[in-house]
């Protein structure tokens, strides 16, 4: 079975994000980018089914500008066999990259999708969910187990009141949560071995898909900053001033 | 044309949330009606009528509405889409698995998460973890949104007088069936409704430390939050989870023990209106968003502070 990775190029999630001056977006210029977390813990999953011979061949496929390949090569640099790079330099929406994926599915015929429940730039929480309704595929999504058999999956997903658990037919798209795995670190001789594995470019005129956004984000603020307040110097002190200044207790 | 928020429940009771997605659709032009889809949700129907800012409520049946995937579930949306502009939930795991599937029938971009209404095509939400807040518009003819529980009020649930009409349920597509839940039983109030939460981080240490963070919130009536370092070790489990990708609380009193604060935590727990901090790092981040801040040995301090909670209460 064939089992393909979506991973996405992101700000790493250690940079203290900056707005523009000028509020038209946020500064990416110079900053330290990395693959998605969640993105990773997928590859991870995609590699560990491959090396216990479930996966016959793990696809990294990235959408966006040039320098997603280094992205790519970090997914191969993990272990994944080959990568598709989507090249597009205009913004990106979750739909327009589900229409993508969908045609890269078309062409690949993977037996799996997993990719990371949500990018950590813009916080949609879409692009596995809107991927699995334009292939009409079954979706398991913030997962934190994964067990395949014949044909289906049987998924445990982290919900609001505690773990679900739901069986999928295949194919399927399955979104990963933190806890289903931790990502290795790629080592050198597998960074330098990745150098040689095939990248195939494609855009999304090639795929057939309309990208333009259907969202328009005309404006970016920092957030209201809250102050900080007091130190207190004993848990009396915190009791009385719970008490009298902020009366919530 | 109208607005239709999805009904979230359990088929015995309209799950709070829901109410503060009905604020959020109350904002938006056209009179709101709420989808109630279950099996014998008879009783979540009767509730939702009574829903202030609900005009009509539609019941749908079906067994496989019991716990429905949203495999299930989108088809009926997407069937029920044609008399609305506005599809509209409440943020909850359950939405966010379902919505961007209804979306993506409909050939329509997502809104995720608004925190704000500012006019019928534009709202505000916030991206990077809530590093920064974004104002989006919305060129779709059908704008399918998911709502940020903590910044819309609850909508008031006694004194609406809805019709309760029916509809037909959509055959299930059969991709994927509900197996069974895992949920933590508690006497302890909802994390996400609470009115104080009472959060633990790494430096509680262990499963069994976690134990005077309990103690501490029952002292109080709190609910118990963790960070994700928390959980990723193990000492608690993940839907304590406060943070960018747990739950999102705005409490009247937070009270955060042993948590640095990093970005993705403060994300789940900034518009809290009263925070405190008891870290023993001075420099600890957490202690820039607390109004109270005390440093100091944790393992010392909250078990002193639920002994003097407790005494104050008498």
């Amino acid at each position: 079975m064939k089992v393909l990775v979506p991973v996405k190029r992101v700000v790493d999630y250690n940079v203290k994000i900056r707005v523009k001056a000028d509020q038209s977006g946020v500064e990416t210029a110079g900053v330290k980018m990395s693959m998605n977390p969640f993105d990773e813990i997928a590859n991870e999953e995609a590699i560990r089914l491959k090396e216990k011979g479930v996966a016959s061949e793990v696809v990294a496929v990235s959408l966006g500008e040039q320098k997603c390949q280094e992205t790519l090569r970090t997914a191969l640099a993990m272990g994944a066999d080959r990568a598709i790079h989507v090249v597009c330099d205009a913004e990106l929406q979750p739909l327009a990259v589900a229409k993508c994926l969908e045609a890269v599915v078309e062409r690949e015929e993977p037996g799996l999708v997993l990719m990371g429940k949500q990018a950590i730039d813009d916080d949609s929480n879409q692009t596995g969910q809107m991927l699995a309704a334009l292939l009409g595929w079954a979706q398991a999504t913030f997962v934190s187990k994964l067990e395949l058999a014949e044909g289906k999956a049987v998924c445990s997903r982290e919900v609001d009141e505690g773990i679900e658990t739901i069986e999928v037919k295949l194919p399927a798209i399955v979104t990963v949560d933190l806890r289903l795995n931790e990502p290795r670190y790629a080592s050198l001789p597998n960074i330098m071995k990745a150098k040689k594995k095939p990248i195939d470019s494609l855009t999304p005129d090639e795929l057939g898909v309309d990208v333009a956004p259907r969202l328009v984000y005309t404006q970016f603020e920092e957030p209201p900053k809250r102050q900080a307040g007091i130190r207190v110097e004993s848990v009396d002190e915190l009791v009385a001033k719970l008490k009298s200044e902020a009366g919530v207790i | 044309m109208a607005v239709l928020v999805l009904g979230q429940h359990d088929n015995k009771a309209l799950d709070a949330a829901t109410l503060h997605g009905v604020t959020a659709a109350s904002k938006l032009p056209g009179p709101c009606h709420l989808l109630v889809a279950g099996k014998d949700c008879g009783a979540v129907a009767e509730a939702a009528a009574k829903v202030q800012g609900i005009e009509k409520v539609i019941r749908v049946e079906h067994d496989a509405y019991a716990d429905p995937v949203a495999e299930d579930l989108a088809p009926l949306l997407v069937a029920m889409a044609d008399g609305y502009d506005y599809l509209v939930a409440a943020s909850t795991t359950f939405s966010r698995n379902l919505m961007p599937r209804v979306a993506a029938l409909l050939d329509t971009a997502q809104v995720s998460d608004i925190v704000e209404v500012v006019s019928p095509t534009t709202f505000k939400r916030y991206i990077y973890a809530g590093n920064a807040l974004t104002t989006v518009e919305s060129k779709d003819a059908k704008r399918v949104i998911t709502v940020r529980t903590t910044t819309f009020d609850a909508a008031p649930a006694e004194g609406g007088s809805a019709t309760i009409e029916t509809a037909a349920a959509v055959d299930p597509a059969g991709l994927a069936a509900f197996l069974g839940r895992e949920v933590q039983s508690s006497a302890r109030p909802d994390l996400g409704s609470a009115r104080v939460v009472v959060s633990g981080g790494r430096g509680v240490g262990s499963s069994e430390n976690f134990q005077i963070i309990e103690k501490l919130a029952d002292s109080v009536g709190a609910a118990v939050g963790a960070s994700r370092a928390a959980v990723d070790a193990g000492y608690a489990p993940n839907d304590w989870q406060v943070g960018q990708t747990g739950k999102i609380v705005a409490p009247e009193l937070y009270v955060a023990v042993g948590i640095s604060g990093a970005i993705q935590h403060l994300a789940g727990m900034k518009d809290s209106k009263i925070i405190v901090a008891i870290n023993k790092d001075e420099e600890a981040p957490i202690f820039q968003v607390a109004d109270y801040g005390l440093v100091g040995d944790l393992f010392k301090l909250v078990p002193e502070l639920t002994e003097k909670l407790e005494a104050a209460k008498d």
